[in-house]
């Protein structure tokens, strides 16, 4: 009959309307300042500089090679390489960025810089409240501010986390028994490739 | 000491007007009554805008606003200083002064309606031979001010929502009407206050009222349907419906004037709501003869806020119509079920007392609303398509 549909629908309001007093169940919504739920895994808001070791200075990873700075679509990220070298995580020399700035305002959360950057130093965080009252410097994120511990790393994204430390562990033994190849090429010269296949 | 509680605002007006000179009083008296109507429905607007969007929240599994004092329940004080700190825009090529007045005219053509409506006993501002008549004429004075609204702000988006509320107002004053002319027919009057005083008889402990009647619940019901849609309320909202026309008339108002317009339009339904209470479930009178004791205003606001939490249910119901179904419905069911109403009542009156009346009514009323349901909203079935192709 005619107005049937909208009774039935009348009803299913009513339903919500007392059962949201009912059972806390049906309520969908975070009260979000108060109560907030964990960020995925694969949450990608901003990038920041990974550093090994407690010293953030001496233990970036970044390399100021500046691929991300010029694959980076709205060229949000600023580096400028050092003059001098100071020992990677390998005790390879490497340049590294005397300034490192990224762009809140511009950047727009791609993760290409993540993608194409070949020595893991540059990952995404997972914070979102980044709002500032400071529109100028406020929202220019220096190396300083970018920078965030390994520790940090595990702590929100720990699978991809992991991988990235086999991966760089794996290098990083790779090259060691390169040097101990080197080192033991003019004595024995035979060891050396049996050790590379190894690893 | 009940009595005393009923007429206490009648009492107090006396008590005022009484220290003053006697070609003073009536003016006096009238000033005060106004200043209670100012004070007692924006009131009652603000208490609604934080019910509706709490009570919208609950209907969709949300909490509502609860940010703004205990519950939420400041939150109008926010929206309030928000509206009245906001730049006011007047767009450029829009003809200022009728921008300027069309939220007014809205505000005071809404508020000249409740100088008739009796919130209580003896407590109608003006006790007009022909109030009714007053109220309609008030109510149609809106459209004027929409139009005004939609006209001077030269866009699109405005015009079109204003002939969009002209047409559905003027196609809903219709059935509005008829459905109150059945009312009068019974009554006997256009007076509202007499109306209320018809309706204020019990039998045991039931009262006599029109709701409570084939004619009058079918004229209710009605009168409710025009009313959203006078109102310009979900699911009859197209003049300003916001996926399709930004904000219909009042797009291109901002700040207080938008508050404005918030107003008017809550008053309106706070103004039909009164109406409706008055005309079918009995104004100010109790719902049974043994609650008579409770003041009859109490009665009166307490009718209007159930009926504007049928509002709320339906908005938070029902999706919005398209332009064409909602002028089917009003010209093609709507009306035709009116004018059958009005039949119905006369028949309601000249059969007299007795059984057969109720069930003779009844059955006129039921059987036509099945047939026009049947009838009026069948849906064409298309068969397989056929082919014919030339030899």
């Amino acid at each position: 009959m005619l107005g049937e549909g909208l009774l039935k629908g009348l009803a299913e309001t009513a339903r919500n309307f007392v059962g949201s007093y009912v059972s806390k169940e049906r309520l969908t919504t975070v009260e979000y300042p108060e109560e907030r739920i964990p960020t995925a895994e694969n949450a990608r808001v901003f990038p920041f500089l990974v550093y090994d070791g407690s010293d953030w200075q001496a233990g970036l990873r970044c390399v100021a090679c500046q691929i991300c700075e010029k694959e980076c679509p709205p060229k949000c990220i600023i580096i400028e390489k050092s003059k001098d070298k100071k020992p990677d995580y390998v005790g390879k020399q490497q340049f590294y960025p005397v300034r490192f700035d990224i762009d809140l305002s511009v950047c727009m959360s791609c993760q290409i810089c993540v993608e194409v950057c070949p020595f893991e130093a540059i990952k995404m965080d997972t914070e979102f409240e980044l709002a500032t009252d400071d529109r100028f410097g406020g929202l220019l994120y220096d190396r300083e501010q970018l920078a965030k511990s390994n520790e940090y790393y595990h702590s929100i994204h720990p699978t991809e986390a992991s991988e990235v430390d086999a991966r760089l562990a794996e290098e990083k033994e790779k090259a060691e028994a390169k040097a101990r190849a080197a080192a033991a090429k003019p004595a024995a010269p035979a060891p050396a490739p049996a050790a590379g296949g190894n690893t | 000491m009940a009595a005393t509680v009923d007429q206490i605002f009648v009492i107090f007006r006396n008590w005022v007007v009484g220290y003053l000179p006697a070609q003073w009083q009536a003016a006096a008296g009238a000033v005060l009554g106004v200043i209670g109507i100012l004070c007692v429905f924006p009131g009652l607007f603000a208490l609604t805008t934080v019910l509706e969007r709490k009570g919208l929240g609950r209907m969709q599994n949300r909490l509502g606003p609860n940010r703004v004092g205990p519950y939420g329940f400041f939150q109008p004080v926010a929206d309030g200083i928000k509206a009245l700190t906001k730049e006011d825009v007047v767009p450029h090529d829009a003809n200022a002064v009728m921008h300027f007045l069309a939220p007014l005219v809205l505000v005071v053509t809404v508020f000249m309606g409740f100088a008739v409506l009796p919130v209580g006993r003896h407590m109608a501002l003006v006790d007009m031979d022909s109030g009714l008549l007053f109220f309609f004429a008030m109510g149609a004075a809106t459209e004027l001010s929409i139009f005004m609204a939609g006209w001077s702000s030269r866009n699109k988006y405005s015009i079109l929502g204003a002939m969009r509320a002209v047409a559905q107002m003027i196609s809903y004053e219709v059935p509005m009407l008829l459905s109150a002319v059945a009312v009068v027919m019974i009554a006997g009057s256009l007076s509202l206050p007499s109306i209320v005083a018809a309706q204020n008889q019990y039998s045991g402990v039931f009262p006599h009222w029109y709701l409570f009647t084939p004619w009058g619940f079918a004229a209710g019901l009605i009168f409710g349907i025009a009313a959203i849609a006078e109102t310009n309320r979900s699911p009859f909202d197209l003049p300003e419906g916001e996926s399709e026309l930004v904000a219909g008339y009042h797009t291109e108002y901002s700040g207080f004037k938008f508050a404005l317009f918030f107003l008017g339009e809550y008053l309106a339904m706070f103004s039909l709501s009164g109406l409706g209470t008055t005309l079918f479930l009995g104004g100010w009178s109790a719902p049974f003869s043994f609650l008579n004791w409770i003041p009859s205003w109490i009665w009166f606001f307490g009718k209007v806020m159930v009926l504007i939490s049928i509002f709320i249910w339906m908005r938070g119901t029902f999706p919005r119509l398209r332009q064409d179904q909602l002028m089917n419905f009003a010209w093609k069911f709507v009306l035709p079920f009116a004018l059958l109403d009005l039949l119905v009542t006369a028949l309601w009156r000249f059969l007299g007392p007795g059984w057969e009346r109720w069930v003779f009514c009844s059955l006129v009323l039921v059987v036509a609303y099945v047939a026009m349901g049947r009838l009026g909203f069948a849906v064409k079935k298309f068969g397989p398509r056929s082919y014919r192709y030339a030899e």
